[in-house]
C-alpha cells in the first residue's frame, strides 16, 4: 500500500515530477495520481489480453506455417505484455483479481478497437501495421511517463511492438505485391481499420476527460491530438509505399503546418462502440468470462494441491 | 533415400503440426494469463518442429514439395499423424493429459533420435529434446496438481485419461516403416520407447492418484490415413486460404 503522508511529502512528489525523475511504488503519491495510474495501466493490460482474441481468430487459419508461427509468437507477446502491466499496476496496491473482475463486470475498459471483427487474413496485417503502429506512437511517448514501473514495462513492450508492426506491414506488403484479389483484400482491411485506429488516440484534447491532470503529473507526455497527428503523418508514406489509398478524401499535405490535414473523425461511432455498441463488445467479454468460469476448477485445484503439498512437507518434517 | 524414410519423417512432422494446431486453439481462452502464454509457447514449439520435419520430409521425397505444400495441400487420407494428436481440445484436463502422454513419448523419442544415422533428423531432435524436456516438466506438474487436487479436478483428469488411453497404443505399434528405420539406425526400436514411456507414465499417474485404465479398447489408423471424423474439419479450417486461393504467396 502507498505510504502514509508525512510533512513535505506532496512537495517532494511535485519536485520529483518537476525534475523528470520517476515516482516509485514506495514513494508517497496523491490518491488521485494513484487511481489515475491504476485506471490507465489496467486498461492497457486489459487491451493486451482482449487483443489476443481478434488475432487468435486467425492462428488456426494462417496461410503458411511461417505466418502461423509468427502470429503465435506475437499473440504470446501480447499476453506477456498483459502480465508486465498487471504487475506494474499491482505495485499501486490493486490485485490482478480485482482488475480482472473490473474487466469482466464491464467497470474497466479496454481498447475499443478490439470490438471490431477480424474478417480476413489482411486484417491480421492491418492490425499489426496500424493498430500496433498506433500503439507504438502512444507507448514510445509513455516510456517517459512519471511512474517508474509503468515506464520500465513500456520500454520492453515497445521493443516487441515494433516487431509486431513490421510483421503486420510485411503481411500487407506481400498482399499488395500479389494478385489483384489479394491487393483488394489489403485495401478492404485498410478501409475498415483506418478510422477506428485514429480513434485509438482518444477524444480531441479539449474533450478528453483525464488528459489535463495526466499531463500535469507527466503520466501522459503528449496530447491525444499530437500523437494522432504523428501517426497520420507516418502512415501516409507507408500507405503510398504499399500502393494503398487511405480512406480519407480530406487528407492532404499542409505546408504551413508541416503536417497532413485529415478528415473529421466520426465521434458518434467512437462513443457507440466504446459504450458497448460495437460488433464484438459482447463476444469479447463473453470469451473472457467463459475462460474465467471454465478455469475456476483449475485454479481451485491448484490451491488445494498446494495446501496438500504444504501439509505433507510439515508431516515429513515432523 | 527410401520411401520408408520419407514416410517416417512425414509422420513425425504431421504429429507436430496437428498437435500444434490443436494447442493454438487455446489462445485467449486458458484458465489464466500465464497459461495463455504457456499454451501459445508450446503450440509454437510444435509448429516450429513441424516446419523443420516437413521441410526435411520434402527434401527426402525429392518431388519439390516444401513445408507448406505438405501442410496445406494434402487431403485427410494423406495425413499420417497418430489419432491422439487430432482429437478436439476438450477441457483443460483433456488437453493437459494428452500433452503429458505425448510429451513423455516425445522426450524419449527425441533423446533417441539425437543418435539417428539421419544427421538432419538428429539435428532437429537435438533442438526438440530440450523443448520436450520442459514441456514434460510442465504437463507432469499439471497432471499431479489436477489429479491430486480437488474431487472435481481428479474426476476430470481420470475421465480424460480413460478417454485418451485407447489412443496411446497406436504410438508404439511398429509397422514396416518403423522396422526399416530401426534396421537402418535412423529410428529407435519402438518397443524400447514404449517400455520407457510406460514406466514414466505409470509412476506419475500413481503420484497423481490416478488409475491406469484397462487396455480393453484401442483405436488406430492415423498413420494409414484412417482418421477420426474430427480431422477433416481441422484440415478444412487450417487449409482454407491455400485451398480457396490456390497458388498464391502469403
Amino acid at each position: 500500500m502507498p505510504p502514509i503522508s508525512s510533512p513535505g511529502a506532496e512537495a517532494r512528489f511535485d519536485a520529483t515530477i518537476a525534475a523528470e525523475e520517476k515516482i516509485e511504488p514506495r514513494d508517497w503519491m496523491p490518491e488521485k495520481y494513484r487511481r489515475n495510474l491504476v485506471r490507465q495501466i489496467s486498461q492497457h493490460a486489459h487491451s493486451e489480453v482482449v487483443g489476443q482474441l481478434p488475432e487468435g481468430n486467425w492462428i488456426t487459419r494462417a496461410p503458411t506455417l511461417r505466418r502461423k508461427a509468427t502470429l503465435l509468437a506475437k499473440v504470446q507477446d501480447e499476453a506477456g505484455h498483459g502480465l508486465y502491466l498487471y504487475s506494474a499496476a499491482e505495485t499501486l496496491g490493486v490485485s490482478r483479481e480485482q482488475m480482472q473482475d473490473d474487466l469482466l463486470s464491464g467497470r474497466a475498459k479496454y481498447a475499443s478497437i478490439f470490438n471490431y471483427p477480424s474478417l480476413t487474413w489482411a486484417d491480421v496485417g492491418a492490425i499489426g501495421w496500424l493498430v500496433d503502429g498506433a500503439a507504438i506512437v502512444n507507448q514510445i511517448s509513455l516510456c517517459r511517463t512519471s511512474y517508474g514501473p509503468y515506464a520500465r514495462a513500456l520500454v520492453r513492450i515497445c521493443k516487441e511492438e515494433s516487431f509486431h508492426m513490421r510483421q503486420g506491414f510485411e503481411i500487407m506488403q506481400t498482399l499488395c505485391g500479389g494478385t489483384s484479389e489479394q491487393k483488394a483484400m489489403a485495401q478492404d482491411a485498410l478501409d475498415r481499420w483506418w478510422w477506428p485506429t485514429l480513434m485509438m488516440f482518444g477524444p480531441h484534447d479539449a474533450e478528453s476527460a483525464h488528459s489535463q491532470q495526466s499531463m500535469q503529473w507527466k503520466i501522459k507526455r503528449q496530447s491525444n491530438d499530437e500523437l494522432r497527428q504523428k501517426f497520420v503523418d507516418q502512415s501516409v508514406a507507408q500507405a503510398e509505399h504499399l500502393g494503398l489509398v487511405l480512406p480519407d478524401s480530406d487528407l492532404k499535405w499542409n505546408a504551413a503546418r508541416d503536417h497532413y490535414d485529415f478528415g473529421a473523425i466520426d465521434w458518434d461511432e467512437f462513443q457507440r462502440v466504446l459504450n458497448g455498441g460495437g460488433h464484438c463488445n459482447r463476444s469479447r467479454i463473453k470469451a473472457r468470462r467463459d475462460a474465467d468460469q471454465d478455469g475456476e476448477w483449475v485454479r481451485e485445484a491448484m490451491l488445494t494441491y498446494a495446501d496438500k503439498q504444504r501439509a505433507r512437507a510439515v508431516e515429513d518434517a515432523a | 533415400m527410401s520411401n520408408a524414410h520419407f514416410s517416417y519423417v512425414l509422420r513425425l512432422g504431421d504429429n507436430a503440426l496437428i498437435i500444434g494446431q490443436r494447442l493454438s486453439e487455446w489462445c485467449g481462452h486458458s484458465p489464466f494469463l500465464e497459461e495463455d502464454i504457456a499454451m501459445a509457447n508450446t503450440a509454437l514449439d510444435h509448429v516450429g518442429r513441424a516446419r523443420m520435419l516437413l521441410t526435411h520430409a520434402g527434401d527426402l521425397e525429392g518431388a519439390g514439395r516444401d513445408e507448406d505444400q505438405l501442410a496445406y495441400l494434402r487431403d485427410e487420407r494423406e495425413f499420417c499423424n497418430v489419432l491422439l494428436c487430432e482429437l478436439p481440445i476438450g477441457d483443460f484436463a483433456f488437453t493437459l493429459m494428452r500433452q503429458y502422454l505425448l510429451d513423455v513419448y516425445h522426450l524419449h523419442l527425441f533423446e533417441a533420435l539425437c543418435r539417428s544415422q539421419d544427421e538432419v533428423l538428429a539435428g532437429i531432435a537435438a533442438k526438440a529434446v530440450k523443448e520436450s524436456s520442459y514441456h514434460c516438466r510442465r504437463s507432469a506438474e499439471w497432471v499431479c496438481r489436477l489429479g491430486d487436487g480437488t474431487d472435481e479436478s481428479h474426476r476430470r483428469m481420470q475421465s480424460a485419461l480413460d478417454e485418451l488411453w485407447g489412443y496411446t497404443d497406436e504410438i508404439f505399434a511398429a509397422d514396416a516403416v518403423d522396422e526399416a528405420m530401426r534396421a537402418q539406425g535412423i529410428a529407435p526400436p519402438l518397443a524400447e520407447l514404449e517400455r520407457l514411456w510406460r514406466a514414466d507414465v505409470e509412476a506419475l499417474l500413481a503420484r497423481a492418484t490416478l488409475s491406469v485404465p484397462d487396455d480393453n479398447w484401442r483405436a488406430s489408423g492415423g498413420r494409414e490415413g484412417i482418421h477420426t471424423e474430427h480431422m477433416g474439419v481441422l484440415l478444412a479450417e487450417m487449409q482454407v486460404l491455400q485451398r480457396s486461393h490456390p497458388g498464391l504467396a502469403w
